[in-house]
């Protein structure tokens, strides 16, 4: 278990990575119960109050509660992350294990799309698929998950070229089952570890791209309240309420911040355990 | 060297055929006619039968994507709805734009990364170091777009010690041009200076225990040279990689940064001609970046060459 690592091993950093992560996901989760008025509650005599005891984070032009709309943001930004994660993830790994697999033209042609997919920038990549698709919070989450899929699929793929090769595969094709059986359960469960560490780079740079379409206007549309969308806002207030643009910023430094040290720890259990080495995508926004 | 560029060269073609294809492609997946889709909300029968023609939409794809490829490697990208200019001409217009603002950022970029990274591998256990790895960390979470709000908050507003927006000409007013620059510049370069720092001192610190190094010592050479002569050069080689690498990054960044200050470069131009459906305009964009990323990639790998006598490309 990782905790029980994170103490063996006393790495304080990614301990505090994960009282944080955890504590926004409790956040995330009950945000209806715990913030203290309704996120898009609007309430012209209350506009740009600077933060007080009533509202701790203050209010921005509608005068609705920053620190409310931070809390429901966590949902946004985790839902994002992990749908994100999640797509790159289905899409990606049966690529590369397909790819390593395969080898021959199957791998070469899945290889060469990749390559395409990477020699455009991220956000490049994410704002094209929106151009297709049309702005809004599950484009954006699609267009995210498009962008990591060449991740999972390159660190599955090498993986999959040195697994296949070994001893106990070539014993258990020796016995003679199918190649969806060798592929899933022989070699993928060989290849999870890797996979667990990129899990967690890529919701970090998910995330960070998921505030950045939406302080583009790409990706949640407002008045639905993105830590992203948010900073969008704050933006043209700065001079009345330089607040506005402060608590957003710092809950997604803080949650990227805590996913980074998360993977590293990770990084270092893995590597204590000799397993292989996750490629973080590049993080480009 | 020409052999080994040529070779290159054709290495290329498909990684830039399968972009113009996925570029081209864009236009056909929007739903509705790929014709409306390039005029824009408001046209004519009569230009919609136009570009119908132009684009060959009664023939094969195939066909579409030849006779489209065609224009495209003519010089034609196409006129954008909203102004009537030609793509090419937009380009033309924002590629300087953009370019001094991610030459003045890699310029920040290296200023930070160079001392950053040779002083935290000279002195590993010293507190200069530890504060490296610090900043290196946090310039590596905060995002862009907050960093560049935070500039503005602290030195376009409070401070009033720069400008939060616009744009000046280089070759025109340099002076004035670079009190424009230092905020978005820094905004742009400040990830790459952290990603810099950390390669710079991995490297460096691999070279410094390198034998030659522990030759140049024993021969009586002072610090200074040892470093700056003997271990830095070498250490520069994976460094140039990082460096050409991070384009990409300048790219994406630089679409938030320039939304940041009101920087009217290709960025924004991208940004806008998404917002607006202006698809002629993304499709030459996109064509454009692809195609300066692949470049660059080659050039960097040409440094090496140059850096690394040992490295020769036959």
């Amino acid at each position: 278990m990782l905790p029980f690592s994170l103490v063996r091993g006393r790495d304080l950093a990614g301990l505090a990575a994960c009282c944080i992560l955890v504590g926004l996901a409790l956040i995330a989760l009950m945000a209806p119960w715990i913030s203290p008025q309704d996120p898009l509650a609007q309430n012209r005599t209350d506009q740009f109050l600077s933060p007080s005891l009533r509202h701790l984070f203050g209010t921005d032009e509608f005068g609705r509660d920053i620190l409310s709309r931070v809390i429901h943001g966590a949902r946004i930004s985790l839902v994002t992350g992990a749908v994100a994660v999640l797509i790159g993830a289905t899409v990606g790994v049966p690529l590369g294990l397909l790819g390593g697999f395969a080898g021959g033209l199957t791998d070469a042609a899945i290889m060469r799309v990749l390559d395409f997919l990477l020699a455009v920038p991220a956000i490049l990549l994410a704002m094209v698929i929106i151009a297709i698709l049309g702005p809004g919070s599950f484009n954006a989450m699609l267009a995210v998950g498009a962008v990591s899929v060449p991740s999972f699929a390159r660190l599955t793929r090498a993986s999959t070229l040195t697994l296949k090769e070994r001893e106990f595969v070539v014993a258990t094709r020796a016995l003679g089952v199918g190649p969806a059986y060798l592929m899933f359960r022989t070699i993928l469960l060989n290849a999870a570890t890797p996979i667990v560490v990129q899990i967690a780079v890529t919701g970090a740079v998910a995330m960070l791209l998921e505030a950045a379409l939406s302080f583009l206007g790409l990706g949640t549309q407002p008045p639905a309240p993105s830590w992203g969308s948010m900073l969008n806002a704050g933006r043209s207030f700065l001079y009345q309420a330089p607040w506005y643009g402060l608590f957003p910023g710092i809950v997604i430094t803080l949650s990227v911040l805590s996913l980074n040290a998360l993977a590293d720890a990770l990084q270092t259990v893995v590597d204590r355990s000799g397993a292989g080495r996750a490629a973080g995508p590049e993080r480009t926004a | 060297m020409a052999r080994y560029v040529l070779f290159r060269l054709i290495q290329l073609l498909p990684v830039l055929l399968l972009a113009s294809v996925g570029v081209w492609l864009m236009i056909y997946l929007i739903p509705g006619d790929p014709a409306v889709a390039l005029l824009g909300p408001d046209v004519t029968p009569e230009q919609i039968q136009r570009t119908r023609a132009r684009m060959g939409l009664d023939r094969p794809l195939p066909v579409q994507y030849a006779l489209w490829l065609g224009r495209v490697v003519q010089g034609d990208l196409g006129v954008s709805y909203l102004n009537g200019l030609p793509v090419t001409t937009m380009l033309a217009q924002r590629i300087p734009v953009t370019l001094q603002l991610t030459v003045a950022s890699f310029v920040v970029a290296l200023a930070i990364a160079a001392p950053f990274g040779i002083a935290s591998a000279v002195r590993p256990r010293s507190w200069i170091a530890r504060g490296v790895t610090g900043y290196n960390a946090l310039a590596m979470a905060v995002p862009t777009f907050w960093l560049g709000i935070l500039l503005v908050l602290c030195f376009g507003l409070w401070l009033r010690w720069l400008p939060t927006s616009g744009f000046v000409p280089f070759w025109q007013e340099p002076g004035r041009a670079l009190r424009f620059l230092i905020l978005p510049a820094f905004t742009l370069g400040a990830y790459v200076s952290a990603v810099l720092a950390r390669f710079t001192r991995a490297a460096l610190l691999e070279t410094l225990y390198q034998d030659y190094v522990r030759t140049a010592r024993a021969k009586g050479l002072g610090e200074r040279p040892v470093i700056g002569v003997h271990a830095l050069r070498n250490a520069l080689i994976p460094v140039v990689t990082v460096v050409g690498l991070q384009f990409g990054a300048f790219m994406g960044g630089a679409v938030i940064t320039e939304a940041i200050f009101d920087y009217p470069g290709l960025g924004r131009m991208l940004l806008q001609a998404i917002l607006t459906r202006d698809y002629t305009v993304v499709q030459g964009t996109i064509l454009f970046v692809v195609l300066a990323f692949v470049v660059i990639n080659l050039l960097t790998d040409l440094a090496y060459a140059l850096l690394d006598p040992r490295i020769r490309y036959s």
